[in-house]
């Protein structure tokens, strides 16, 4: 089991992230469309890839945009929650190990305790979400149980990592629900609304490139988010 | 009954079908007609199909459904939070419903999203500045209006509009003999006072082609003569053509996209007519976003640009006052608490926020100008755009959404209120007659001519 959850599986999952991820990434590209759009995408690439950027980067930025800033609450439980969930898997000390004992490759890795925050952080800053989807009508309206699977297949596999790391002498059931439920995240981002791991920066930059061609970016000032 | 004899599928084209939609007082039987109206599932789905591509479909589907757009939305502010007033919720019970569905959608569920897409929203894009995936849902409620138009789910009053545009190319009945004979009444009325001023129609090669709203040579001439009495003032070679002067389009409001292009093509074909140096046009929001912003695309240039450089009213003002063409007498300068209402489709949609606070540093005294909060490409919508003001059917809705406008101009103390945008003004003449708050609005052009000192070579006739 614990060999074909870390072969043969693991490999799949990694060609349907990656694949689907790209596939996504490409679609949405060739989907943009100048004249439906009402955006001279192709007339003017260079202002329409600084608004991309600048629209991207102003929203991945802490308390960077007006946005962030009214609601201050959300941001925290927003940055906390994905800061992560992309930080602690590439930077985890066991990640590493594994990766150069199957690869010979390896790259600079979190100190422990800093792991664990972030682990910890994302299982609650996680669990605030989902009773923010609970609490706040405005949220309420929109919510359906599908949102609620997604937080769960998301939190899941820190859950189950912290207890993995909790437990690590005998016993690896921990260790292969981590695995398994690491792979059903990696699987469910190229085929869900996950997928706004790679569609954030599209729609974002789209929205960016949007204002800096059509909507004033060329005729007074940038906009400021 | 499947399609009305006023409300229905088709266009109008026609001057007896305007009329005879017209004389429906208040559309009581277009409505009625309304209820019995098909939907053409195929034709929708179709649609759709066409031209829903990867930006709506994405927007659509990667929604986190966070809410952080409720706060954005003036709508859902004014009308006590209503969860049903989240932008999100809005759109994706309607537009993405329909989607959904495939475009298996009954008659009551259209209605009820006519009534969403034009009095829930009034595309002023600000939720689109607020969510974090950058999901614009104004963007989003003009394609559903298109949808909608397609299968005759539209206003009343904005199926009468797109069908002025398609017949007159004017929002209102003007002919191009009403057009040119109101030209030379304004010029020959405003003679005596100003010698010497002209309103040269059709003219070749000028620095300017002017146009305008048609509902100012229809309800306020005036404003095109002091239009007139500025240009003459700044000494500028001007023209208007005597087709393709009108700017506005409530075709756009109404999402006949056809009629947007004809619209937009009419004026381009003055420009290249004409080929003055470039585009000046009124003091006009969406008659901006219609011809300068969008129009490029309607008509097909890939660049998004029309035929001549084209400007907002404000940005020729803000360059005769920095060059100091148009010089303002200090002795005559605005003296009390002034505010400027910032028109969504030229300051938020077209970077202009910098332009009007220009212009406002020349004409009030220091420390007069209050800003409302927000402002500048974050404030809030009029409460009366994308036609709101219009629909008579949702002006209960409309006169609530004013109260956003009126909360905010309150707040900055001032009594007088600047409104560059013909939708702006009418919304905030509308709050003070629902309100009485005793606030005064206006738009530049009379403020200027006020203010402005009369150069040595200009005559003046006072009267």
């Amino acid at each position: 089991m614990y060999e074909f959850i870390t072969g043969p599986l693991l490999w799949i999952t990694f060609i349907i992230f990656g694949a689907g991820c790209l596939a996504r990434v490409i679609w949405y590209i060739k989907g943009l469309d100048w004249k439906l759009d009402r955006v001279a995408y192709r007339a003017f690439p260079v202002q329409g890839m600084k608004g991309a950027l600048r629209s991207i980067g102003y929203w991945l930025l802490p308390f960077g945009t007006h946005s962030w800033r009214e609601q201050k609450f959300m941001t925290i439980l927003f940055f906390v929650f994905h800061i992560g969930l992309v930080v602690t898997p590439i930077f985890l000390t066991g990640h590493i190990v594994v990766l150069a004992q199957r690869f010979g490759i390896s790259w600079p890795t979190l100190p422990a305790v800093l792991a664990d925050i972030l682990t910890v952080g994302v299982i609650v800053s996680g669990i605030l979400l989902a009773m923010r989807r609970f609490a706040l009508p405005e949220v309420r309206i929109v919510t359906t149980a599908y949102d609620y699977l997604l937080l769960v297949i998301t939190v899941a596999p820190f859950v189950t990592g912290l207890f993995a790391s909790l437990h690590s002498g005998g016993d690896n059931t921990w260790l292969m629900l981590h695995i398994l439920t690491g792979e059903l995240m990696l699987v469910a981002i190229p085929l869900t609304k996950l997928s706004h791991f790679v569609l954030f920066f599209c729609s974002r930059g789209q929205l960016g490139a949007d204002y800096a061609i059509k909507r004033g970016g060329m005729r007074g000032k940038p906009i400021i988010w | 009954m499947p399609e009305g004899k006023l409300c229905n599928k088709k266009p109008i084209t026609t001057e007896e079908q305007l009329h005879a939609t017209l004389s429906d007082t208040r559309g009581v039987q277009y409505y009625r007609e309304m209820e019995e109206l098909d939907v053409d599932k195929d034709a929708l789905w179709g649609t759709i199909q066409k031209t829903m591509k990867s930006r709506t479909k994405t927007w659509l589907e990667i929604c986190a459904h966070c809410g952080m757009c409720a706060d954005s939305c003036f709508l859902y502010l004014v009308n006590d939070k209503d969860p049903k007033q989240v932008p999100a919720y809005k759109i994706q019970s309607t537009l993405g419903e329909i989607v959904k569905r495939k475009g298996d959608v009954s008659n009551e569920f259209m209605r009820h999203c006519m009534d969403v897409a034009w009095s829930q929203c009034t595309c002023c894009n600000r939720c689109g500045m607020y969510c974090p995936h950058g999901i614009d849902m104004g963007v989003m409620f003009s394609y559903l209006r298109g949808l909608l138009y397609s299968q005759g789910f539209v206003p009343w009053e904005l199926k009468i509009g797109s069908g002025m545009h398609r017949i007159y190319r004017a929002q209102m009945d003007v002919t191009t003999e009403d057009w040119v004979e109101t030209c030379e009444w304004m010029a020959e009325e405003n003679e005596d006072e100003w010698p010497g001023l002209e309103i040269p129609v059709d003219k070749e090669g000028a620095d300017i082609m002017y146009t305008l709203n048609a509902r100012e040579p229809k309800h306020y001439p005036e404003d095109l003569a002091e239009a007139a009495i500025l240009f003459h003032l700044t000494g500028e070679n001007w023209t208007v053509p005597s087709e393709g002067w009108e700017q506005t389009s409530l075709s756009m409001f109404a999402g006949d996209w056809e009629a947007c292009k004809q619209q937009a093509e009419t004026v381009y074909a003055a420009m290249n007519r004409l080929k003055p140096k470039r585009m000046v046009g009124t003091e006009c929001g969406h008659a901006f976003r219609a011809t300068m912003t969008e129009g490029p695309y309607w008509a097909g240039y890939t660049d998004g640009q029309p035929p001549v450089p084209s400007i907002h009213y404000v940005e020729w003002v803000a360059e005769v006052l920095r060059t100091g063409r148009l010089k303002i007498d200090p002795a005559k300068r605005i003296k009390e608490k002034v505010t400027l209402q910032d028109s969504c489709n030229y300051i938020r949609n077209a970077g202009l926020r910098e332009t009007t606070r220009e212009i406002m540093s020349y004409i009030c005294e220091p420390g007069c100008f209050v800003e409302m909060k927000p402002n500048r490409e974050h404030n809030f919508c009029c409460g009366g755009g994308g036609g709101f003001n219009g629909v008579g059917r949702y002006r209960p809705q409309r006169n609530e959404a004013l109260k956003m406008k009126r909360d905010q101009i309150l707040a900055t103390g001032a009594k007088l209120v600047i409104a560059p945008c013909h939708n702006c003004w009418d919304a905030i003449r509308d709050l003070e007659e629902e309100y009485e708050i005793g606030i005064r609005w206006s738009f530049l052009k009379p403020l200027l001519i006020k203010m402005a000192v009369i150069p040595d070579h200009i005559e003046h006739v006072e009267w």
